[in-house]
């Protein structure tokens, strides 16, 4: 691990340079393996949070979410520390990637910490200058909560840049006229082309619970099941 | 080559040996899906064997339901590292399913309405390994988990139990379903640890 940085109270970027690492498209994720004094070894996956920089000593970077007594999160986040040293597979997933090269207009849905992958697709699009409409709609507890805000709100005020949505389940800014709370079937159906007209490729990321309900509200809004594209975290 | 990752110990004691390698118990059902859960109601429900595109059995939801079913325990291992210990479901062996067919094929495609394809060889599916399974936990299997039946063979990783199953397409070639040609391993053994092509 070369560097750390905090994005909220609870959750870490690692930055990880790896040798010989021969690029990962966006949307993929590493397994990441822990091993005790004794052999005992935990293993979980982490989304790939940027597009790879390229070079011989890649330098990659993931978001972990400190879960209350995650075993290998709150390993992550709390006890390594530059300079340490991690066991990584990867790039894995081959099915929920965004292929620069496809021209339909992208629906990111993203709860938590499953905004990881796709910031990783929203960064791709922003460094290779690519015109593909991108939406975001992030669900998040509290606006503390929001990972990477100021990067997102620098981009959307980018001419060109995608546009970004957060919805609240507890507290919500003053200014903001959502009640806060779950996310509802008119949040991603709001009636703008982005809907239906526009026939975007959809991603959904997040805890299991937030993908089924979000992907439910994706097809009774009349999206194609076969334009949604899921990728799930675990937990409920 | 084992690497020691400084500061990290073991605090899960009981290492089972019900559990392969690389992977944790959990309690909970976690969902692994490439989309969103295809809603199939049992009445539309149907599920069929095939050879070389030829239908040779089908069956409706009143049909399968009318079929000998088991009760079964089994653990069960998913690619992304959870396995569940003892779980419960009801469902028909498909060596009932296949009694008396008679096929030169090696290999099965299992088909799901939604899309979803996956290969498996044949002999894998025989001597009481494989069911397909309509309830769990006592429960009629909710769509997330792949009702209303899924394939269950447990001695591979789970994403071989085809969810929201169709039918079973006897097969000369083993060709690679949808997670295996997106670079999954062909087989998935988990005690080999055999998650992606080439391990
Ligand atoms: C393909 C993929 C990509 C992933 N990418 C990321 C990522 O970029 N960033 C990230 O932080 N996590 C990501 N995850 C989740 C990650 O792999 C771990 O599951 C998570 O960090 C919890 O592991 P743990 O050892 O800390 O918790 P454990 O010790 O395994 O579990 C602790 C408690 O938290 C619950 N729990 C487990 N997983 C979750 C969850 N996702 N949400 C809520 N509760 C949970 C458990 O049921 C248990 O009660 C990804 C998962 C997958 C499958």
């Amino acid at each position: 691990m070369t560097a750390r940085r905090a994005e909220t109270a609870t959750a870490s970027t690692l930055c990880l340079r790896v040798e010989d690492w021969n690029g990962h498209l966006p949307g993929q994720h590493v397994d990441v393996r822990l091993t005790a004094p004794d052999g005992y070894q935990a293993a979980r996956s982490y989304s790939l949070a940027a597009p790879a920089a390229g070079g011989v000593d890649g330098v990659l970077e993931i978001t972990v979410q400190r879960l209350p007594d995650g075993e290998v999160s709150a390993f992550l986040t709390d006890d390594l520390v530059v300079g340490d040293r991690l066991e990584l597979r990867g790039p894995l997933g081959n099915w929920f990637v965004w292929q620069q090269d496809d021209p339909a207009p992208v629906l990111l849905v993203a709860g938590g910490a499953g905004l990881v992958p796709l910031m990783s697709m929203i960064r791709a699009r922003d460094r290779a200058h690519i015109p593909t409409p991108f939406r975001l709609i992030h669900s998040v507890r509290t606006p503390d909560d929001r990972i990477y805000a100021d990067e997102l709100e620098r981009l959307a005020a980018q001419p060109g840049g995608p546009s970004v949505t957060w919805l609240y389940t507890r507290t919500a800014p003053q200014t903001d006229k959502r009640r806060p709370g779950r996310l509802r079937p008119n949040d991603l159906n709001d009636g703008s082309n982005w809907t239906l007209d526009a026939a975007p490729t959809c991603f959904v990321c997040g805890p299991t619970g937030f993908v089924e309900e979000a992907s439910n509200h994706l097809l009774a809004a009349g999206h194609h099941a076969n334009r949604i594209r899921t990728e799930r975290f675990g937990g409920r | 080559m084992v690497n020691v990752t400084r500061g990290f110990r073991s605090r899960r004691f009981a290492t089972d040996d019900r559990l392969p390698p690389g992977q944790y118990l959990t309690d909970g059902f976690p969902v692994l899906s490439a989309g969103p859960t295809p809603a199939v109601p049992q009445d539309e429900w149907s599920f069929m064997v095939r050879n070389g595109g030829q239908v040779l059995r089908s069956w409706a939801w009143d049909e399968f339901m009318a079929l000998d079913a088991q009760d079964i325990t089994v653990d069960i291992h998913c690619v992304t590292r959870w396995s569940r210990l003892d779980t419960t479901w009801r469902g028909v062996a498909v060596d009932d399913l296949l009694a008396d067919v008679d096929t030169a094929a090696e290999y099965v495609l299992a088909r799901s309405y939604g899309g979803y394809t996956t290969n498996l060889p044949l002999e894998d599916l025989l001597d009481g390994k494989a069911w397909i399974a309509y309830e769990h936990d006592g429960e009629d299997l909710p769509p997330e988990h792949g009702g209303p039946a899924r394939l269950l063979i447990p001695h591979l990783y789970l994403w071989k139990s085809a969810k929201w199953i169709k039918s079973l397409d006897l097969v000369e070639d083993d060709d690679p379903g949808f997670w295996e040609t997106l670079g999954y391993h062909d087989y998935g053994d988990p005690w080999r640890e055999q998650r992606y092509q080439g391990d």
